[in-house]
């Protein structure tokens, strides 16, 4: 069960003390689980506090309540198990290309020697395909390269879990449609279990497994999870194509254009249960609603995964 | 037409294809053909007149002559003496000196300085004695001096300056203390400094100390707490011991700040080291520059000043140049 469960938020909060003696909610008690090996992103507008949870599950911020369990271990601060892909890439300026991943190498492997940092360092550069780049700084590289050491930094520790917060946004869409390629491509070769954060419906879409939406903030909750109808083999130049595409994208964008602000309203009827986030699965022609952790529709849905 | 004045000329012509007469391109070709004949001297001067309104350095080198020849020009026309010269016994003139007997001014024109630098740059360690040693040894002692109290300072100010950046806590602890010491006249330390040392060689050493210091330590407090947020998370995630961090996250990121710390410091350790040379005296240009005033050889105290200056800007473009060395582009 523990592959199923792999990464698990249980009831996180996060308080802010506000201006003027009161107290913020960002979000409070938020439940979700991971399966190893998915790519699950978050899609949610500016402000829901998206980054917030990522940031817990990385480390680097700590929830006013509520715990986040991973391969069955308490999250207490940052770790070399869960590497993070940051939005301005985060480099260091004044080291090369090598330089920067050997850092993150040489962090993970203390007692390694010199050589060995550089042959694994020179793996992930080739794997980002920026070879022959090694010795340049990042102030000589494109935005796309940038993002690339980012990327080779973060696979080069082979951690537990990638979280990347907005990885492309920052980039042009040409290049934002080939870093997504090789990310997807990396992420199956080497069964990666990934977290990201989108503010973009294709790029969810296209590279998750499932989408999970989230309300706007304050007080944000996770609404739905989607399932990615589409077949784990995918090509860009196909999703479009797919029948169950479309369905999909609307219901993403009809949820980010009018049910993320009203969803409170929406749940009054009662049948919404934090702890068990309704998960949509869409078949042609009407989105079908199931509730995948409960134990007697458990099995079932395992059917419909093909995985019983 | 055009071959009439080729049969003239000294200069080597290609013959140009001639146009067909056709109106106007004929008489621009005629023209074009006209201006190919041109000596080569007046090439020359084109080109030195193209390269200089294109090199903006060698305009402004020549502005900086034309200036320092102004300046000479006036100096010298100003120290020529214009008092009356009053006639008196030779024996007695020789003894009142040319001030006095020829109207001659009292301060020396640009060729005496000129010849005094040249004197002294002939034989600068000479050594006869407590006031008459030569100008290298008193720069030496000078530039020892600043040495000393400046790499004091900076061993004291840049691990300070690491504290107070990466500690909120020691940062509002240690700010009142710097407040009130950081605007003291490093002079003012001289009395308690000859009170408590006991020894004017190290005093003068602790007032250079103490004025490098805060440029140092405020500089480096600064980019220490500037250091991005993100290169600290990235540290974070990378589960980077404090020290690690210090020194591979920290260190390289803050260093262009440290280092203009450190060059400003260096520039008020050179002005101060000749103030606190003439109040503990002894040696040093600082001391060389009041000794000359007292045996009213201007020529030496102008000469001084000038060696004062060029040491200073070397020193200046010392750290400027490491600055360059640990700045990164972004």
């Amino acid at each position: 069960m523990s592959d199923d469960r792999f990464i698990s938020i249980e009831g996180i909060t996060k308080r802010f003390p506000a201006a003027g003696g009161g107290v913020t909610t960002v979000f409070e008690d938020l439940w979700l689980s991971m399966r190893r090996g998915d790519f699950t992103c978050i899609i949610g507008h500016s402000g829901c506090g998206k980054t917030t949870v990522l940031n817990i599950l990385a480390g680097l911020d700590a929830p006013s309540d509520g715990t986040v369990i991973v391969d069955n271990q308490g999250i207490e601060g940052p770790s070399l198990d869960r590497a993070v892909i940051f939005q301005s890439h985060a480099l260091l300026p004044w080291r090369t290309v090598m330089g920067n991943v050997a850092y993150a190498v040489s962090s993970k492997w203390r007692s390694h020697r010199k050589v060995e940092v550089e042959r694994q360092s020179q793996r992930f550069i080739d794997l980002v395909g920026l070879t022959g780049a090694e010795h340049k700084r990042p102030a000589e590289l494109s935005g796309g390269m940038k993002q690339r050491v980012g990327i080779a930094r973060a696979l080069s520790i082979e951690p537990k879990i990638m979280l990347m917060d907005e990885p492309f946004s920052a980039l042009d869409a040409l290049t934002r449609g080939t870093l997504q390629d090789e990310v997807r491509r990396i992420c199956l070769e080497t069964g990666q279990t990934v977290f990201m954060i989108t503010h973009d419906v294709d790029e969810a879409i296209y590279l998750a497994d499932r989408v999970v939406l989230m309300t706007n903030g304050p007080e944000a909750v996770f609404a739905e999870i989607v399932e990615n109808p589409l077949p784990k083999e995918r090509k860009r130049t196909d999703v479009h194509k797919h029948p169950l595409y479309y369905g999909v994208r609307n219901h993403i964008i009809d949820f980010l254009v009018s049910r993320s602000k009203g969803f409170a309203e929406e749940i009054k009827g009662g049948g919404y249960d934090r702890r068990r986030v309704p998960v949509v699965r869409l078949g042609a022609p009407e989105p079908v609603i199931a509730a995948e952790s409960r134990p007697e529709l458990k099995q079932e849905s395992d059917l419909i995964r093909g995985r019983a | 037409m055009g071959r009439g004045v080729a049969a003239n000329s000294a200069y080597v012509v290609t013959p140009l294809p001639v146009p067909p007469p056709q109106g106007r391109r004929e008489r621009c070709g005629a023209d074009f053909r006209n201006l190919t004949y041109v000596p080569a001297s007046q090439i020359v001067c084109a080109r030195l007149a193209r390269a200089m309104t294109r090199s903006l350095t060698l305009r402004a080198m020549l502005v900086s002559v034309a200036i320092f020849a102004l300046f000479v020009a006036v100096w010298q026309l100003a120290t020529m003496g214009s008092g009356p010269a009053v006639p008196m016994d030779p024996e007695y003139a020789k003894l009142v000196g040319a001030t006095a007997s020829q109207g001659k001014s009292a301060m020396p024109g640009p060729l005496d300085v000129w010849l005094k630098i040249w004197e002294h740059l002939k034989n600068p360690f000479y050594d006869r004695g407590t006031n008459d040693k030569g100008l290298g040894i008193q720069l030496a002692w000078s530039i020892a001096r600043v040495m000393a109290g400046y790499l004091l300072a900076v061993a004291v100010a840049i691990p300070t300056g690491f504290l107070i950046g990466m500690s909120p806590l020691m940062s509002r602890a240690l700010d009142p203390f710097i407040q009130v010491l950081k605007p003291i006249s490093p002079l003012a330390w001289m009395p308690l400094a000859l009170y408590t040392i006991k020894d004017s060689h190290l005093s003068s050493i602790f007032v250079i100390f103490i004025c490098s210091l805060w440029p140092m330590l405020i500089n480096t407090a600064f980019g220490v707490s500037a250091v991005r947020k993100e290169w600290l998370n990235v540290a974070r995630t990378l589960e980077v011991g404090t020290l690690r961090r210090a020194f591979t996250i920290i260190l390289p990121a803050a260093a262009p700040t440290i280092l203009t710390g450190m060059r400003i410091s260096i520039g008020i350790a050179w002005l101060v080291i000749v103030a606190a040379e003439m109040l503990v005296g002894g040696t040093g240009i600082g001391y060389f520059v009041w000794n000359e005033w007292n045996n009213l050889s201007i020529t030496n105290v102008i000469t001084a000043i000038l060696l004062i200056g060029i040491i200073g800007m070397i020193l200046d473009q010392l750290l400027a140049r490491a600055t360059r060395l640990v700045t990164f582009p972004e």
